[in-house]
C-alpha cells in the first residue's frame, strides 16, 4: 500500500493535542512532565472546556507549563498552588480549576497549603507529579525520595535515621473527608497513560461537579535527575517506586 | 502478511531522542537515526522497518513531547 494513501485524516489514530502549541518544551529528553501535559491537553478538548479551564502552575520543572498548552493559567508561589486554586475556584465557581504540582512543590514546602485545600474540600483538581526528587534545581532529596535513593544531596543514600521516611502524602490526604478522588497512576505505557487520561477527566469532571477534592499522583520519572536513560528511568520506576508508590485508587466516591 | 497497515509522522524537528517510543513499539518499527540529527542536535526517530507498523499508536501515547501523528488503515 502505498503511504499516500494512509495519511489521510479519517485515518488518523494519535496526533499531538490541539490544545499543546508548537513552542519546544524545555523538559529533560523523555521527562514525564510532556506525556500528562498532553494528556490533560486532550482531557481539556475532550471535555470542551478550553474556554473555562484556569490551571495554576507551580514551581519547580513544570513552572513554564503556561507556555505549552493554550489555556488560562496562574503561575503560584512554591507550594501555594491549592491556596491559589481554592481563591480562583471560590471566585470563579463556574470555572474548571486544577493545580499541577510537582513532589518537591506538593509533599515538601506546600504540604499546609495541600493538606488544608484537601480538607476544607475545595472544588479544585490537583495533579500531582511524583517522580522522588526535585529535579529543576538538580537532583536533590525531596520527602518522597525512596529509602537508600542517592540525590545530590543524600550522596551515600537517603537513611532513614537521620533523613526520615518517604512521604507518601496521598495516603494523608485521602483520609480527609474533603477529598473526592485520590488515586495513582503512572504514564510508562501506552495501557498507563490511557488510565492517567480516566483518571485526570473524573478528576475535571469531580471540580466541575463540586464534589470536593481530585488528587491524582503520577508516578513519574526523572532520568535525568536519576542518572539514567528515559528507558531504564522507566524500568527502575517500576522497580522501586512501585512496592512504595502503588498504584490504583485509594479513594474514589 | 499484517492485515492493517500504519504509517508513524515525526515531527523531528520536535522529537529530542529519549528512544521511549522505540522501547514502547511491539513489532520493532522505529529505531533513533544513528548519524543525522536535528537543528537542536538530537538524534531524532524514524521509521527503520515501515513495513512492520501496524499502526498501534503506542510510540505516540508515550512521546512526551507529541511529535508523533500515528495513522492507520485497512490493508485493501
Amino acid at each position: 500500500m502505498d503511504t499516500n494513501n494512509i495519511i489521510s485524516p479519517e485515518n488518523l489514530v494519535y496526533a499531538k493535542p490541539e490544545l499543546m502549541n508548537n513552542n519546544h518544551m524545555h523538559y529533560c529528553p523523555g521527562c514525564s512532565h510532556g506525556v500528562v501535559h498532553k494528556v490533560i491537553a486532550e482531557v481539556i478538548r475532550e471535555l470542551e472546556l478550553q474556554e473555562k479551564t484556569i490551571g495554576i502552575a507551580p514551581v519547580g520543572c513544570a513552572v513554564f507549563a503556561y507556555k505549552y498548552l493554550d489555556i488560562d493559567w496562574q503561575e503560584a508561589a512554591h507550594g501555594r498552588a491549592p491556596a491559589l486554586a481554592t481563591a480562583t475556584k471560590r471566585l470563579l465557581p463556574d470555572k474548571m480549576v486544577f493545580t499541577y504540582q510537582g513532589d518537591g512543590d506538593l509533599a515538601a514546602i506546600g504540604t499546609a497549603e495541600t493538606i488544608h485545600a484537601a480538607n476544607r474540600g475545595e472544588n479544585i483538581a490537583i495533579i500531582f507529579i511524583n517522580n522522588g526528587i526535585y529535579g529543576m534545581t538538580g537532583g536533590q532529596m525531596a520527602p518522597t525520595t525512596l529509602k537508600g535513593m542517592k540525590t545530590s544531596t543524600s550522596p551515600d543514600g537517603r537513611d532513614v535515621q537521620t533523613m526520615g521516611n518517604p512521604l507518601k502524602i496521598l495516603d494523608l490526604v485521602a483520609l480527609l473527608d474533603g477529598v473526592c478522588l485520590a488515586t495513582r497512576t503512572s504514564v510508562h505505557t501506552a495501557a498507563a497513560v490511557k488510565k492517567t487520561r480516566r483518571m485526570i477527566k473524573l478528576a475535571f469532571e469531580n471540580s466541575m461537579a463540586g464534589k470536593g477534592t481530585s488528587i491524582v499522583e503520577v508516578v513519574s520519572t526523572c532520568n535525568a535527575g536519576w542518572k539514567m536513560t528515559p528507558a531504564d528511568a522507566n524500568d527502575w520506576m517500576v522497580e522501586n517506586m512501585f512496592p512504595v508508590y502503588p498504584i490504583g485508587d485509594l479513594k474514589n466516591i | 502478511m499484517a492485515k492493517v497497515k500504519g504509517y508513524v509522522d515525526v515531527n523531528t524537528a520536535r522529537c529530542k531522542g529519549c528512544n521511549l517510543c522505540v522501547v514502547s513499539c511491539p513489532t520493532g518499527v522505529l529505531e533513533l537515526q544513528p548519524r543525522e540529527v536535528n537543528d537542536r542536535g538530537y538524534h531524532f526517530v524514524y521509521m527503520k522497518n515501515p513495513d512492520e507498523c501496524i499502526g498501534c499508536a503506542n510510540c505516540g501515547y508515550v512521546c512526551p513531547e507529541g511529535c508523533l501523528t500515528v495513522y492507520r488503515k485497512k490493508a485493501e
